[in-house]
């Protein structure tokens, strides 16, 4: 049986550099902080403040959310809406695509401007890509999944002893 | 997908079927359920009458493999006919599928209308059913009117070639004792079928089965 269609991974050093370029974007635009949602709904990393909010329903509203408007660019005939932006009163959330694999998803408020923001994703969705890119390439190749689950049938059963 | 730096394995399991066959009651009860420290919030993007607009979502931790922490995103997807554009759109980096079946007889026509829609929606996105985690749930076995389950097999669950040579033996059912998942016909071709579960998902009856049973075909998958 084949494994399931999202099959890829991150490791340690992926997510290292992930992190650290979003560290940065964080401090040069002043956000207050920055999710990655893969395009079905789940959440690979946060980086910034920890805000109290539900960063699994956020990142599959996220994906839906981002779903549904790529649909509707199609609709008027566009390829797509590269990115997303939803004002509100204090927080504001700004979405891009990377690498038509993941989302990039900003919370920001008032300490920064939509202007700042948007004009810094765009070499910070080109920086992603490349990084994202290097995962998909991989994960292609040799499927690391493989190697993790490997002979653990008898691992898998115990978890359904419910 | 497998995150090594938050040591988690997350899988996309999505129940899928005719409208007001009892996906969303699937998930209702598992959230009522499973203990509240293990589930995150169930959300449901419905219309005011309830019926879902896009769809229900449900994350349930299983427990850890080698240290890893298996998270299970429960979709279910609209039912009605009209809102195939959402279907689909839920059904992309799917790992498992349920197909929750409305046993009534009456009903059979919506349940072909939909297994056929799933087939199509997935291979609009390349992915083959026959070679997925894939389960079908034939739900409200408890109303009168209920149709065979010999009926609803023969319907919607005649299983498909099985062209590995590999493959071709004979496989039993782990949930019916007596059947086969993979067997042969008395015209020589060997077929495999989808493993089924009945169920009363108001009642609760079946629903943790068929989730058991789809999480362990999605993990086995990765093994």
């Amino acid at each position: 049986m084949t494994a399931g269609t999202a099959n890829w991974s991150f490791t340690q050093d992926d997510f290292t550099a992930i992190t650290e370029s979003l560290k940065r974007f964080l401090g040069e635009t002043n956000s207050r902080c920055a999710l990655l949602v893969d395009r079905s709904g789940q959440l690979v990393t946060t980086v910034g403040e920890s805000l109290s909010l539900d960063t699994t329903a956020f990142a599959t509203l996220t994906a839906a959310d981002y779903s549904a408007n790529d649909q509707l660019a199609k609709l008027v005939g566009e390829n797509d809406f590269s990115s997303l932006f939803h004002q509100g009163e204090k927080e504001s959330i700004y979405v891009a695509d990377i690498a038509r694999r993941l989302l990039l998803v900003i919370i920001f408020d008032s300490r920064t401007t939509v202007g700042l923001v948007r004009l810094s994703m765009k070499a910070e969705v080109e920086e992603l890509t490349l990084l994202v890119d290097r995962v998909f390439s991989r994960g292609r190749g040799s499927a690391a999944p493989d190697k993790l689950l490997k002979g653990a049938d008898d691992e898998i059963d115990k978890l359904f002893n419910w | 997908m497998i995150n090594y730096a938050s040591r988690e394995i997350n899988c996309k399991i999505v129940y899928y079927g005719p409208g007001l066959g009892g996906k969303t009651t699937n998930l209702e009860h598992v959230y009522g359920k499973v203990k509240p420290e293990t589930r995150g919030k169930l959300i449901s993007l419905a219309t005011e009458t309830e019926r879902t607009l896009f769809f229900d979502f449900l994350p349930v931790d299983l427990g850890t493999i080698r240290g890893f922490k298996t998270r299970f995103h429960l979709y279910t997807v609209p039912g009605q006919v009209y809102y195939n554009a959402s279907r689909k759109l839920i059904l992309k980096n799917v790992d498992g599928i349920v197909f929750v079946g409305d046993s009534q007889a009456e009903r059979m026509e919506a349940n072909l209308e939909s297994m056929q829609n799933l087939y199509d929606n997935m291979s609009e996105y390349g992915y083959d059913l026959t070679q997925m985690p894939f389960v079908i749930q034939y739900n409200k076995r408890d109303l009168p009117n209920a149709a065979p389950i010999d009926d609803l097999q023969a319907a919607l669950n005649p299983g498909w070639e099985v062209e590995e040579p590999s493959k071709r033996r004979v496989t039993p059912d782990p949930y019916h004792a007596g059947e086969n998942l993979i067997e042969q016909l008395p015209g020589g071709e060997w077929v495999e079928r989808a493993p089924y579960f009945e169920a009363i998902a108001v009642q609760g009856d079946g629903v943790f089965d068929t989730l058991k049973a789809v999480s362990k075909l999605v993990l086995k998958a990765l093994a």
